[in-house]
C-alpha cells in the first residue's frame, strides 16, 4: 500500500476515535472524582456545548473543502453529523433522565412552558429525521426530497444556539461566539450561491 | 474528607509547616485576640498537606478561635468543604462554577475597611477589626438556596446583622439597607466586562435586616472565609435566594428609599427586590418547585422546595398581608 492509501484507509476511523475524546475526557473526570458539586449540571453543559460545536463542525465541512480543495473532507460529514446527534441524544437523556427524574409532566410542562426549552426540543427532535436519512438507501430512495430535508440543519444549529443564548442568566458571551460562528457558516454559503447565480 | 482540622488524629501543623511560619502564627494569633481573621492574607501556611494532594485555592486555612454555637441551626448534614468552596456564583471572579475558586485569590482582605452611611447617627468609613471587635462569633448552619434551584446546607460562623446596625444607631428615617460590594476591577477581573452593573449591590428592607436570622459572616466551617465564598465579610439571608446574601461587602448604607439590586436592574422580570423562596412563583424561565440538594453526585434527588425555605416560622410574619406573586 502508498503512503497515500494508508492515510486514506486511517483518515475516517482517525476521526472517528478523535470524536470520542471529549467523552473520554468526561469520563475520566467522572472516574477520578473531578467534577463540581453538581455533576448533572455538568453533564448537561458538557454534552449540550458538544453537541452544539459537533453541528458547527459538520456546518463547516462544505465551506471548509472548497477553500482548501480537499475533498476527503467530504467524507467526515454524515459522520459529524451523527456525532453531533450523538452528543445531543447524551444531552436529552442527562435532562429527561437525571435533572428531570423521568417526570414525564414536569417535561412536557417544561416543553410547553419555558421557551429555551421548547427551542432545544425542537431542535433535537429535528435532528432525528436526519439521523434516521443519513445513509445511501435512504438518500436513493428520497431523491431531490433528501436534499430539502437535510437543509434543516441549518435551522436546528440556529435553534441551538437560540437554546444557548435563552438560558443563560447574564453572561452572553459564550452563546454569542457560538452565534457568530454559525452567521459566518451560513453566510459564506448564502455569498457563494449569490456569485454562482450571478455567474 | 477535607475538613481535617477537626480531626484530633491530624500531624500538628508544626510539624508540617515552616517552624517560623507556625510562629509567625501563633504570634498573630494571640495578638489579634479572638479574631484571627485579617490573618487569611498574611498567613499563607498551607495548614495540612500531605504528599500528593493538592493544594486547593483557599491555601490559607486559618481557624477561627472562640466561636460558639449560635440558634436557628438545622440537623441536615452540612455539605462538603469542598463543595461549599468549589461551586460558586461570584461574577467577579467569573461565571463559571468553579471560576471563583480558581480565580478570587487576587483579592486583597487585608486591609478590608467598611463605609457605614446615610440616615445613621454615626456614619464613618471602618476597619474591618473595629466592624468585628464587639461581636461574638456563632457557628450557624443554614439552608442555601440558590436561584438555580440548587440547594446545599452551610456551617456559617457569623453574627447578627441587627446586632451591629444597633452599634451605629440608625435614625427614624432608615427604611433599607443597601449593602455594595467591593469595586477593585484590577483584582476582580469579572468587573472587567459588564455582565452586571458593577459594583454589585443588594438591599434589605430594615425589618429584614433586623431579623434575629439575618447574618453577618466571617467563617466557614469554623475557619476564615475563603475569598471565594465572599471573604472577608458577606451577608447570609437565609429565606432569600443566594444573590441576595452580597459577598466581599465594602458599604453599608442606610436610605429611606428601596435601593436598586444587581440583579433585580439586570433583569426586573426575574429577579425581584425580596426574592424569597418561593415554589409558587416561577422563575419565568423555570419552575422553583423544586431543587435539587447537591452533594450526593449524579443521583442527587430533588425535593420540594418550602415557602421562605423552610425558615417561614421565623420571617412568614414580616409579609403578611403582601401579594407575594407581585413582591416577588
Amino acid at each position: 500500500m502508498s503512503n497515500d492509501q494508508i492515510m486514506s484507509w486511517l483518515f475516517k476511523p482517525a476521526v472517528f476515535l478523535l470524536c470520542l475524546v471529549p467523552l473520554g475526557f468526561f469520563s475520566f473526570d467522572i472516574y477520578t472524582e473531578n467534577l463540581s458539586a453538581d455533576p448533572i449540571e455538568d453533564a448537561t453543559l458538557f454534552t449540550g456545548e458538544w453537541g452544539l460545536r459537533f453541528l458547527l463542525i459538520t456546518l463547516a465541512i462544505t465551506p471548509l473543502r472548497r477553500l482548501t480543495g480537499w475533498s476527503r473532507l467530504l467524507r467526515l460529514r454524515r459522520m459529524l453529523g451523527l456525532y453531533a446527534f450523538f452528543y445531543a441524544s447524551l444531552h436529552f437523556m442527562v435532562w429527561f433522565w437525571l435533572d428531570r427524574e423521568l417526570q414525564l409532566g414536569d417535561v412536557i410542562e417544561d416543553i410547553l412552558k419555558r421557551p429555551y426549552i421548547t427551542v432545544g426540543f425542537s431542535a433535537f427532535v429535528m435532528l432525528i429525521p436526519l439521523a434516521v436519512t443519513s445513509n445511501k438507501f435512504s438518500i436513493r430512495r428520497l431523491k431531490q426530497r433528501w436534499q430539502s430535508l437535510h437543509k434543516l440543519v441549518y435551522l436546528i444549529a440556529g435553534l441551538g444556539v437560540l437554546h444557548f443564548l435563552w438560558l443563560v442568566k447574564a453572561d452572553v458571551q459564550e452563546p454569542i461566539i457560538y452565534g457568530v460562528i454559525l452567521i459566518i457558516l451560513l453566510g459564506i454559503r448564502a455569498w457563494w450561491d449569490r456569485t454562482a447565480k450571478a455567474a | 474528607m477535607l475538613i481535617k482540622i477537626k480531626n484530633k488524629n491530624d500531624i500538628p501543623a508544626s510539624e508540617i509547616t515552616d517552624p517560623e511560619i507556625f510562629k509567625q502564627r501563633r504570634e498573630f494569633i494571640k495578638q489579634s485576640g479572638q479574631f484571627a481573621l485579617a490573618a487569611a492574607g498574611t498567613l499563607a501556611a498551607p495548614e495540612i498537606l500531605t504528599a500528593g494532594t493538592l493544594p486547593t485555592p483557599a491555601s490559607s486555612r486559618a481557624k477561627i478561635e472562640g466561636v460558639v454555637k449560635g440558634p436557628y441551626s438545622t440537623e441536615q448534614k452540612p455539605n462538603k468543604y469542598k463543595d461549599i468552596t468549589n461551586y460558586c456564583n461570584y461574577y467577579e471572579f467569573g461565571t463559571g462554577k468553579r471560576d471563583p475558586a480558581a480565580n478570587a485569590h487576587t483579592l486583597k482582605t487585608s486591609p478590608w475597611q467598611v463605609a457605614i452611611e446615610g440616615e445613621v447617627e454615626k456614619p464613618g468609613v471602618y476597619n474591618l477589626e473595629d466592624i468585628l471587635k464587639p461581636h461574638t462569633l456563632e457557628e450557624r448552619i443554614y439552608r442555601f438556596r440558590c436561584v438555580e434551584a440548587w440547594s446545599m446546607v452551610v456551617p456559617w460562623v457569623g453574627f447578627p446583622l441587627s446586632d451591629l446596625i444597633k452599634r451605629f444607631n440608625p435614625t427614624s428615617k432608615a427604611k433599607y439597607v443597601e449593602f455594595t460590594t467591593l469595586y477593585d476591577p484590577e483584582n476582580m477581573p469579572g468587573q472587567r466586562r459588564r455582565i452586571l452593573d458593577w459594583p454589585y449591590t443588594e438591599g434589605l428592607r430594615m425589618d429584614e435586616a433586623m431579623n434575629p436570622l439575618t447574618m453577618m459572616v466571617v467563617g466557614l466551617y469554623g475557619e476564615v472565609l475563603p475569598n471565594q465564598n465572599g471573604a472577608p465579610l458577606r451577608l447570609i439571608v437565609p429565606w432569600k435566594y443566594g444573590f441576595k446574601s452580597i459577598k466581599s461587602i465594602a458599604k453599608i448604607r442606610f436610605t429611606d428609599k428601596q435601593p436598586a439590586t444587581a440583579w433585580n436592574s439586570s433583569a426586573p422580570s426575574e429577579y425581584g427586590f425580596y426574592s424569597n423562596v418561593n415554589p409558587a412563583v416561577s422563575h419565568p424561565r423555570w419552575s422553583q418547585a423544586k431543587e435539587r440538594v447537591l452533594g450526593s453526585g449524579f443521583f442527587a434527588k430533588k425535593v420540594e422546595t418550602k415557602i421562605y425555605n423552610g425558615y417561614a416560622d421565623q420571617v412568614a410574619s414580616l409579609y403578611t398581608g403582601m401579594d407575594l406573586r407581585k413582591f416577588f
